[in-house]
């Protein structure tokens, strides 16, 4: 039987798998995949909840988090082609125009 | 009647255009032109308003006008509570303004005419200007004549100081000029203090400014015989006649006054400004006669005035200054005669001596102006051939000053020196001593000017040879070899300015000595000039008729004609018989009939001592002149204590004048040390405490601020590490401030 312990630690486990992913790694499609997977696990943890309380909201939530992360993947992208196009990396430790 | 406002507004009128407009535009002609036509038509209507005057009944020959309200009724303390401060621009025609109208208007339209031809070698604006103050000055004077408060009075009485000062220093270029103006102005400023001291007294004893009003409540005041709060009032308006009527002590300013042009020293400094003093103790005769102490003063500084001025007035050797010496011994014997009570005497001699002390001073003008500019009658004599009517009318006015029957002079003078007899023994005698000085003096004058031989410069007859002539001329005279030392050199020096208004006929000696001036030799003057002189001397004959005096047959109609100006109309009718006897014209009534033997006597006595006078200074300066020099060398001290004015200028220089200066001094030092101290300390602790107060801005203000600006600097030198530009970093640090508040959250609830 699947109770929403299960469901939470899935989704605690994918929230860490993509905190670390973004801590960690240098390239910023990985980064991004790793947003998407800390996303997904509030979606997760949305959907249980909502299945757990027989509640809709939580779905129309999940909804919304996907809506928006298509979204932040579009500018994501965006941003990521026109930062490479001047300057041939994607590596994040190349981003630091802004340091003093 | 009714427009005798208009006589004084029309000369003021006059005064207004030649000044503002005049000065610019009008030619000499235009300007004289207006001045006389406003002179004319005053003297017009002063005659009517006269006339008028003279049909009306004894008892009630006055009458006021008042055209508009001064200053409206301020209630202010008096003595006796408060009354209403209030004053009409009012005027008051009886016997005794009516009298000085007439002397004012008709003396000054002659001499408006003389003026004319006087001034006709003035510069254009020169003229109009002369113009404009000489119509001011008669603006003034019958302001002052017709007023029928003090204050009116007061008014004109400032207004011909003024004039009287711009036309002393009409020739401002000239520094004695300029310096004899500010002396007459300042002399007179002393006057002025007591006159209005004495008017404020007036107003807190009485409460009103109104002549008649205080007359009126005077008299019914008992006759003061301790120092009371009349004689006060009298002695300090008595100040004031002292400053403006040139008597002792303050009487210098008015020989300084020749330095004005002939017709202003004519006008003004003898025939009617200076009489303004005579004419307001007149004017307040019932206020005097209630204080026989100040009284007495008036006598004792008149006579002692006509005796000192007559006594300098011996050995002058400017014309003009020999006339206003005895200008000013005349004005002193007018005082005595206010002081011994004879108000009407003194009103009289007033209108005879402005008649013919106008005759002589336009007399002299025309013989300066004959001899181009020169005033030094050792450089004149002789010319009774080149000037016939001046000569004529001068011995006129010489003979009528002298007092000799039947000239105007004699009666006026007479009638003073009977009452003076009648009055006090010592007045009289000193009154006769100065009437003899002054029939001697007046008679050099005519002596050294007209009779004799010629003894001024040479004028151009042959060309270049004159100038040789003329070159000894100034240094060293052949009639007069004595040569009497500094103190007429520089008297000589003096005379030498008013040579300036005949810039075209010579400046001066040096002028001619250069042989370029256009004078040719003394000359009769022209017809505008002689003229006035015939109508003065007409006048300086007949003005005495009016006064015959009851000894002589006649009816002393004059001193019938001006009582009522004397005495309070109401005092009767108010105070009863018991004041009424003690008013001064019942008391005149009595004394003037003493007894006609004696009065017949007494003229008879001072006619010979007149002519005693004249005859000596005959003999002494015609038939042998060298008796002078030898007097003059024997009495060397004596002559020259007088030729050099008994040293009173330079008593008031070396007192007076130089403690003030020394005042001046000291306070400018005080002002130099204390004040200047206390600002320049004041600015010492200014520039201390902002110094201090730099010194806390710098330090504390400044401190605080960089203080905060080093934290700052320092907080960034930290806060600045953080900024690693390194996007993870910063994702880093979000989680842990996530983490930190979440579990703060947690913990807390």
């Amino acid at each position: 039987m699947i109770t929403p312990v299960h469901y939470m630690l899935l989704s605690a486990a994918l929230f860490i798998i993509g905190v670390v992913g973004v801590m960690v790694r240098k390239n910023i499609i990985i980064i991004f995949m790793s947003i998407e997977l800390i996303l997904n696990a509030v979606n997760i943890n949305l959907v249980a909840f909502s299945a757990q309380l027989q509640n809709g909201i939580g779905q129309v939530f999940a909804i919304f988090v996907i809506a928006v992360a298509a979204a932040e993947a579009a500018v994501g992208l965006g941003i990521i082609l026109a930062f490479y196009r001047n300057k041939e990396t994607i590596n994040i430790d190349e981003m630091n125009l802004m340091r003093s | 009647m009714k427009y005798i406002w208009l006589i004084p507004l029309l000369p003021g009128l006059g005064a207004l255009v030649n000044g503002v407009v005049g000065i610019r535009a009008f030619s000499r002609k235009a300007s004289g032109l207006l001045a006389c036509a406003t002179m004319t038509v005053a003297l017009g209507l002063s005659l009517a308003a006269f006339w008028q005057l003279l049909a009306l009944p004894t008892g009630a020959r006055a009458y006021d006008v008042v055209i508009a309200q001064w200053i409206p009724k301020i209630p202010l303390a008096t003595r006796n509570g408060f009354a209403a401060f209030e004053v009409p621009w009012g005027f008051r025609l009886d016997p005794l303004s009516g009298m000085m109208l007439l002397v004012v208007t008709g003396i000054g339209l002659l001499i408006h005419v003389y003026s004319t031809a006087y001034m006709a070698d003035e510069p254009r604006g020169g003229v109009a200007r002369f113009f404009c103050y000489l119509n001011l000055f008669c603006f003034f004077m019958l302001m002052l004549v017709l007023g029928n408060n003090f204050l009116v009075m007061f008014v004109g009485w400032e207004g011909v100081g003024l004039c009287s000062y711009l036309l002393i220093g009409y020739w401002y270029e000239k520094k004695s000029a300029a310096d004899a103006g500010k002396k007459a102005f300042i002399t007179n400023r002393i006057g002025d203090w007591g006159f209005v001291l004495g008017v404020f007294l007036v107003y807190y004893t009485f409460g009103t400014f109104d002549f008649r009003a205080v007359q009126n409540a005077a008299a019914a005041m008992p006759i003061e015989t301790h120092f009371g709060v009349l004689s006060a009032i009298c002695l300090l308006l008595f100040v004031g006649a002292i400053g403006k009527s040139a008597q002792i002590p303050l009487y210098v300013w008015l020989p300084d006054a020749m330095e004005g042009p002939t017709p202003v020293s004519a006008l003004i400094h003898a025939a009617t400004m200076v009489t303004a003093g005579v004419y307001m103790v007149g004017r307040n005769a019932v206020l005097f006669s209630h204080a026989p102490m100040v009284m007495e003063i008036v006598a004792i500084v008149g006579v002692l005035t006509a005796l000192m001025a007559a006594s300098i007035g011996l050995v002058q050797y400017d014309i003009k200054r020999v006339l206003a010496y005895s200008t000013v011994s005349q004005l002193g014997y007018m005082f005595t005669a206010m002081g011994v009570g004879a108000f009407s005497a003194g009103a009289f001699h007033l209108m005879t001596h402005a008649f013919f002390k106008a005759l002589l001073f336009l007399g002299s003008g025309s013989v300066i102006h004959a001899v181009a500019g020169e005033q030094d009658m050792r450089h004149m004599g002789g010319l009774k051939k080149y000037q016939p009517v001046t000569f004529a009318t001068m011995m006129i006015g010489t003979l009528s000053i002298a007092g000799i029957v039947p000239l105007a002079g004699f009666f006026s003078k007479d009638e003073i020196l009977s009452r003076a007899f009648l009055a006090n023994k010592a007045v009289w005698v000193i009154a006769v001593l100065t009437a003899f000085m002054t029939a001697f003096y007046m008679f050099r004058l005519m002596s050294m000017t007209f009779f004799g031989n010629y003894r001024g410069p040479a004028w151009e007859t042959t060309g270049h040879g004159a100038a040789a002539l003329a070159a000894t001329h100034g240094v060293k005279h052949p009639a007069d070899p004595h040569a009497h030392g500094r103190a007429q050199r520089s008297d000589h020096e003096v005379t030498h300015g008013p040579a300036e208004p005949h810039d075209e006929t010579g400046k001066d000696d040096h002028a001619h000595a250069q042989g370029h001036g256009p004078w040719h030799g003394p000359h009769e003057s022209p017809a505008a000039m002689t003229y006035p002189l015939q109508a003065l001397a007409v006048g300086a004959i007949i003005a005495g008729f009016v006064g015959i005096p009851a000894a002589l047959g006649g009816g002393n109609t004059i001193e019938k004609f001006l009582e009522p100006s004397f005495t309070a109309a109401a005092a009767s009718e108010t105070a009863g018989a018991e004041v009424r006897p003690r008013t001064d014209a019942t008391e005149e009534h009595e004394t003037a009939h003493v007894s006609a033997a004696v009065e017949i006597g007494l003229m008879a006595f001072s006619v010979l001592v007149a002519l005693a006078g004249i005859s000596l200074a005959y003999k002494v300066y015609v038939t042998s002149p060298e008796i002078s020099e030898q007097l003059a060398e024997r009495w060397a001290g004596a002559h020259r204590l007088l030729l050099n004015k008994y040293y009173v200028d330079e008593l008031y220089n070396g007192t007076i004048i130089a403690g003030t200066m020394a005042g001046g001094r000291k306070l400018w030092t005080f002002d130099r040390n204390v004040v200047d101290g206390a600002v320049n300390g004041t600015s010492w602790l200014t520039v201390i405490s902002s110094w201090f107060s730099g010194l806390t801005d710098r330090t504390v203000v400044d401190g605080l601020v960089n203080f905060i600006g080093w934290i700052v600097q320092e907080g960034s030198l930290l806060f600045r590490r953080f900024q690693t530009g390194l996007v993870q970093n910063y994702a880093l640090l979000m989680l842990f401030g996530i983490f930190a508040f979440v579990s703060i959250y947690l913990f807390v609830r």
